[in-house]
C-alpha cells in the first residue's frame, strides 16, 4: 500500500535518510523502532511531504505521492499524528473532528451555510469519538483536556480523514505506562483494512500490538522482520536491545 | 451511540442560535435616532469604523493573521465610490456593491502573495502594501486629487431619503449596510470555512495533516474581508461626498487594529463595541492635541495586551465565567 | 554627470551607515529572541533628545553627547525590557506589535510634551560643517564623520561576535535558541545586553542623525518603516545583511530623490515588497 524507494535526506553534512526501501501491505500493523536520532520522526515527514527529500519516490497505492503537497497526500489516504500533540487548543473535541471531516468532505470551503446544516458530517465526527471513548468530552475545549484524551484526539484527527495508511508518531508519548492501556486498545481497534505503522520505544508494547517490525538506525533502515525474526536477530540486539542484557 | 449525536448537533445550534443580547444591542442601535438626534453624523462615522473593524476581525480575530495595512481595502472602497460618482452615476446602491467588489478584487489579487509569509515578513508585506497604496494615490494627483482629496461629486440621496445635514438618511443607510454585513460576516463565522479559519488560527501546523488546503482559505478570507472593508470605504465616501487621502493611512490601519483589540477580536462584537468607544472617546477629547490622543491610545494598547489580551469582550467573558 | 553620480553614491552610503547604526540593534535582537519590537526607534529619539538636551540646556561640547546619547538609550531599552518586554516573549505577533506601537505612540506625545513638535537642531564644531573637496566632488565632512564612526562601530560589532565569548553565546543564541540554553549559556542575560547595546546604538543613531535628517517627535514612526525595511530584507540576526540592506536602501532613497523625484517613496516600498517575495527571510536571513 505505502512503498517508499530509495529516499534520501541529509541535512548538511547529517544523514537522515539513507537508501530508504519499504513496502508496507495493505492491513499491517508495522512498528518502527529504533535509537533516538535515528531519523523516525524524520521518515514520517519524509513520508508526509514535511520535508523534501534530496532523491527518492513515495508511493501509495500504486500512485507516486512524491510531488504532491502535504494536503493532498492527506485527500489521498496518508494520515499521521504528532509526537507532541498538535491540536486546536480553542476548538471543541468534536469542533475539532467535525474540521478534519468537512475539510475531507471538500465541504470547508463553503461560506455561505451554517454548520447545523452539516449534520452527516457532525454526526461522523461524534461517531469517531465514541469509538475512541472521548464521547463524554466531545463539548469541551481541548486544552481543557487531560493529556491522555488530547493523544487520542490526536488519533481522531487522523482518522477522521478516512485514511488508508496511518502513521503515528509515539502515540503512546509522555503517556504513563499503566494508563497506555486504553490508547493501546483504540489502536488494536482500528479497522483491519487500515495500514498501520508507529513509531514506540516501549518493546513490550511493540512485541504485542506489531506483527512486524522496522529497526531504523542512523538513517538506515537496518532490518525488517516479525517480532521473533527481530527479537532473535543479533545485530538488533547489540544495537537497540542491547540494554536488557547490560541490565 | 445513537443518544449521543442530538447532543452533538445540538452544540452547533447553540453557536448560530442568537442570544437575546444580541437583539438588545440592535435595538440599542436605533437609540441615536431619539436620544442624540443632533449627534446622527458621528453614529454614522461609528457605524462606518464598526463595519470596517468587523472585516479585520475577520483576518485578525478568525484566521489569526496580522495586518497593519488594512486601510488599502478600506481607502479602495473609498476612492471607488467618489470616482464612480464623479465620472459615471451617482447611485448609492450599485456604487457601493461595485466597490466592495473593487476593494475584494485588490484583496484577491493581493492575497496570493500574502498568505505565503508568516512572523516580520507578513506584518511588513501588509504594511508596505498599504504605504504603497497611500503613495500611489499620493503621486495620482490627476486621478485621486492627491493630497487633496478627491473632489467634485455628490452623492444626494439613497433609496429617495436625501443625505441632509441632520444626518438622518444617513445614520439610516450605514447603520442598515453594517446589519447586513454583520449578519454576512456572523454566517461566514458559523460556516464551515469559519470552523477552517478557527483551525488555522489555533494551529496552522495541523491544517495540512487533516488535508486543509490552508492556502486557498486564507486567500478566501482575505477576499471577503476586502471586500466588506471596502464597503465601508464607499460607505464613508458615500455619506460624507469627499475622500480624502487619510483613508488610505497608516493612521488608519492602525486605529481600526487598536480598536478591534480593544473590543475583543474573534468575539464578532469587539469590533463594534471598540468602534464606540474609541469614536465617542474622540469626539468627547476632540478638543485636546492630536500628540496627546495619542499618548492615552498608547498607553490604552499596553494596558489591554497586558492585563486584558482579549479586549473589554474578553475580559468580560472570563469575569462571567468566573460568577459562574 | 560623474560628479554628481558620485556625490549621489556617496551621501547615499552616508545615509546608509545612519540606517545601519538604527537598525543593527533590532536586526539582532529580533534574530535573538523572534520580539517584534517596533518601539526601536523610539530609542533612537531618546538619543537624539538626550544630544540636544545636553547641548542645547547644559553646553556640552557634540562629542561629550553621543556617549551619553548611547548610555541613556541604552538603559532605556533595558528598562523596558526587564519591566514590561520580557513578559511577552512567548505571545503573539500581534500582541508584541500593538504592545510595542503602544509604547512608540507614548514616546511620541513625551516627547512632544517636553520638547515640543519643533524640529531640533544641533551646534556641531565649525571643523565638520566644512566640506572636503576631492576629485572635483564635495565632500561634507560630517558626511564623512558619520560614514567613519558607522564603520568603526561595525567593526567593533563584528570583531566582538566572532571574537570574544559574548559574542559566541549571541551567535549560539540566534542560531539556536533551545540548544544555546541546554548549553548553559543564560541567554536571558545575554539578550538583555544585546538589547540595551541595540538600542544604545539606536540612540547614537538618533543623535548623529540630527544634522542630516532633523529630529522632531515623529522621528519613532516615521523612520521606523525605514528600520524595518532593513531589517527585513536584510534577514534576522545578520549585521552583515542589515549592512548590505542599509547601503543598499540609502543608496536607493538618494539616487531615487535625486534622479526620479515624482516615484518619491514609492520606490523603496516596491523594492522592499519584491524583496521579501523573493527571499521572505531577507537577504541574510536564515530559516
Amino acid at each position: 500500500m505505502l512503498s517508499t524507494k530509495k529516499l534520501n535526506k541529509r541535512f548538511g553534512s547529517l544523514v537522515v535518510a539513507k537508501d530508504i526501501a519499504l513496502d508496507l501491505p495493505r492491513g499491517v500493523r508495522y512498528a518502527l523502532i529504533g535509537p533516538n536520532g535515528a531519523g523516525k520522526t524524520t521518515l514520517i515527514n519524509l513520508m508526509t511531504g514535511m520535508v523534501r527529500p534530496d532523491s527518492g519516490q513515495i508511493f501509495l497505492g500504486g500512485k507516486e505521492l512524491t510531488s504532491l503537497r502535504p494536503e493532498a497526500r492527506v485527500r489521498q489516504g496518508l494520515a499521521r499524528t504528532f509526537q507532541i500533540n498538535t491540536l486546536f487548543p480553542q476548538l471543541t473535541a468534536l469542533e475539532s473532528v467535525a474540521l478534519a471531516v468537512l475539510e475531507r468532505q471538500g465541504i470547508s470551503r463553503v461560506w455561505w451555510k451554517s454548520l447545523p446544516g452539516y449534520r452527516e458530517a457532525i454526526d461522523e465526527a461524534h461517531d469517531i469519538l465514541v469509538s475512541l471513548h472521548l464521547k463524554t468530552v466531545a463539548n469541551r475545549l481541548t486544552r481543557e483536556l487531560p493529556y491522555g484524551q488530547q493523544r487520542l484526539l490526536e488519533i481522531a484527527l487522523a482518522l477522521a480523514t478516512k485514511p488508508r495508511v496511518l502513521l503515528l508518531d509515539e502515540p503512546a508519548a509522555g503517556v504513563p505506562k499503566d494508563e497506555n492501556a486504553e490508547l493501546f486498545a483504540a489502536i488494536s481497534g482500528l479497522s483491519r483494512d487500515l495500514t498501520v505503522l508507529f513509531i514506540e520505544h516501549d518493546m513490550d508494547v511493540v512485541f504485542r500490538f506489531a506483527s512486524r517490525i522496522l529497526v531504523m538506525v542512523g538513517g538506515r533502515i537496518l532490518v525488517e522482520g516479525s517480532p521473533e525474526e527481530i527479537a532473535g536477530n543479533y545485530e538488533v540486539r547489540e544495537v537497540y536491545l542491547g540494554k536488557a542484557r547490560h541490565g | 451511540m445513537e443518544n449521543g449525536r442530538p447532543a452533538a448537533s445540538e452544540y452547533f445550534q447553540r453557536q448560530v442560535r442568537w442570544h437575546p443580547l444580541e437583539y438588545a444591542v440592535w435595538l440599542a442601535a436605533l437609540l441615536p435616532f431619539v436620544l442624540t438626534p443632533s449627534h446622527l453624523s458621528l453614529a454614522s462615522q461609528i457605524a462606518i469604523t464598526a463595519l470596517f473593524a468587523l472585516s479585520l476581525d475577520l483576518l485578525v480575530g478568525y484566521a489569526g493573521l496580522v495586518s497593519l495595512g488594512h486601510a488599502a481595502f478600506f481607502g479602495m472602497g473609498a476612492y471607488s465610490a467618489g470616482l464612480i460618482a464623479k465620472h459615471y452615476w451617482g447611485e448609492p446602491l450599485s456604487v457601493l456593491l461595485i466597490s466592495g467588489i473593487f476593494a475584494g478584487v485588490l484583496g484577491y489579487a493581493m492575497s496570493h502573495v500574502i498568505v505565503r509569509f508568516r512572523h516580520l515578513a507578513l506584518i511588513m508585506l501588509t504594511l508596505g502594501f498599504g504605504l504603497l497604496l497611500h503613495e500611489a494615490a499620493n503621486s495620482a494627483s490627476a486621478l485621486t486629487g492627491g493630497a487633496d482629496g478627491l473632489q467634485g461629486f455628490k452623492y444626494t440621496s439613497v433609496l429617495g431619503f436625501k443625505f441632509d445635514m441632520y444626518g438622518r438618511a444617513a445614520y439610516a443607510y450605514s447603520l442598515a449596510v453594517l446589519f447586513i454585513c454583520f449578519l454576512v460576516t456572523r454566517r461566514i463565522i458559523h460556516s464551515p470555512f469559519g470552523l477552517a479559519l478557527r483551525g488555522i488560527r489555533e494551529n496552522a501546523l495541523r491544517m495540512p495533516a487533516i488535508g486543509a488546503p490552508s492556502l486557498s482559505h486564507l486567500r478566501k478570507a482575505y477576499t471577503l474581508a476586502a471586500v466588506v472593508a471596502g464597503v465601508a470605504g464607499a460607505l464613508l465616501t458615500q455619506t460624507t461626498s469627499t475622500v480624502s487621502l487619510e483613508v488610505l493611512s497608516f493612521g488608519r490601519s492602525a486605529d481600526v487594529l487598536v480598536i478591534l483589540i480593544l473590543g475583543g477580536a474573534g468575539r464578532l462584537y469587539g469590533g463594534l463595541l471598540g468602534a464606540v468607544i474609541y469614536m465617542v472617546a474622540r469626539d468627547q477629547f476632540s478638543g485636546i492635541n492630536p500628540q496627546y490622543w495619542y499618548f492615552w491610545i498608547g498607553l490604552l494598547l499596553v494596558a489591554v495586551v497586558m492585563f486584558l489580551p482579549n479586549g473589554i469582550l474578553g475580559g468580560l467573558s472570563a469575569l462571567y465565567k468566573k460568577t459562574q | 554627470m560623474l560628479s554628481s553620480l558620485a556625490a549621489v553614491l556617496f551621501d547615499g552610503f552616508a545615509y546608509g551607515m545612519l540606517l545601519f547604526l538604527l537598525s543593527v540593534g533590532l536586526s539582532v535582537t529580533l534574530g535573538m529572541m523572534n520580539f517584534v519590537n517596533l518601539a526601536h526607534c523610539s530609542f533612537a529619539m531618546v538619543g537624539g533628545y538626550t544630544t540636544v538636551m545636553l547641548m542645547n540646556k547644559l553646553g556640552w561640547p557634540f562629542f561629550a553627547t553621543l556617549p551619553m546619547a548611547f548610555v541613556t538609550a541604552a538603559v532605556i531599552a533595558v528598562v523596558l525590557e526587564r519591566v514590561l518586554y520580557r513578559r511577552l516573549y512567548r505571545a503573539t505577533d500581534l500582541d508584541q506589535c500593538l504592545l510595542t506601537i503602544g509604547i512608540v505612540f507614548i514616546s511620541v506625545a513625551a516627547f512632544a510634551w517636553f520638547f515640543t513638535t519643533e524640529q531640533q537642531s544641533t551646534r556641531i564644531p565649525e571643523y565638520l560643517r566644512a566640506t572636503l573637496q576631492f576629485m572635483g566632488v564635495n565632500f561634507a565632512v560630517y558626511r564623512v564623520f558619520l560614514v567613519v564612526v558607522s564603520l568603526a562601530v561595525t567593526g567593533v560589532l563584528i570583531y566582538s561576535l566572532e571574537y570574544t565569548r559574548f559574542g559566541a553565546q549571541v551567535r549560539a543564541a540566534v542560531d539556536n535558541q533551545r540548544m544555546a540554553r541546554g548549553l548553559g549559556i543564560n541567554v536571558d542575560r545575554a539578550f538583555m545586553i544585546t538589547f540595551a547595546l541595540g538600542g544604545g546604538l539606536a540612540g547614537l543613531g538618533g543623535a548623529l542623525a540630527i544634522e542630516i535628517i532633523g529630529l522632531d517627535p515623529s522621528f519613532a514612526l516615521t523612520y521606523l518603516v525605514y528600520v524595518l525595511i532593513v531589517v527585513a530584507v536584510g534577514g534576522l540576526g545578520s549585521i552583515g545583511g542589515s549592512f548590505a540592506a542599509a547601503v543598499v536602501l540609502g543608496i536607493s532613497d538618494m539616487a531615487g530623490k535625486y534622479y526620479f523625484p515624482w516615484l518619491g517613496a514609492f520606490l523603496i516600498y516596491l523594492v522592499m515588497v519584491g524583496l521579501l517575495m523573493w527571499r521572505p527571510v531577507g537577504l541574510f536571513g536564515k530559516r
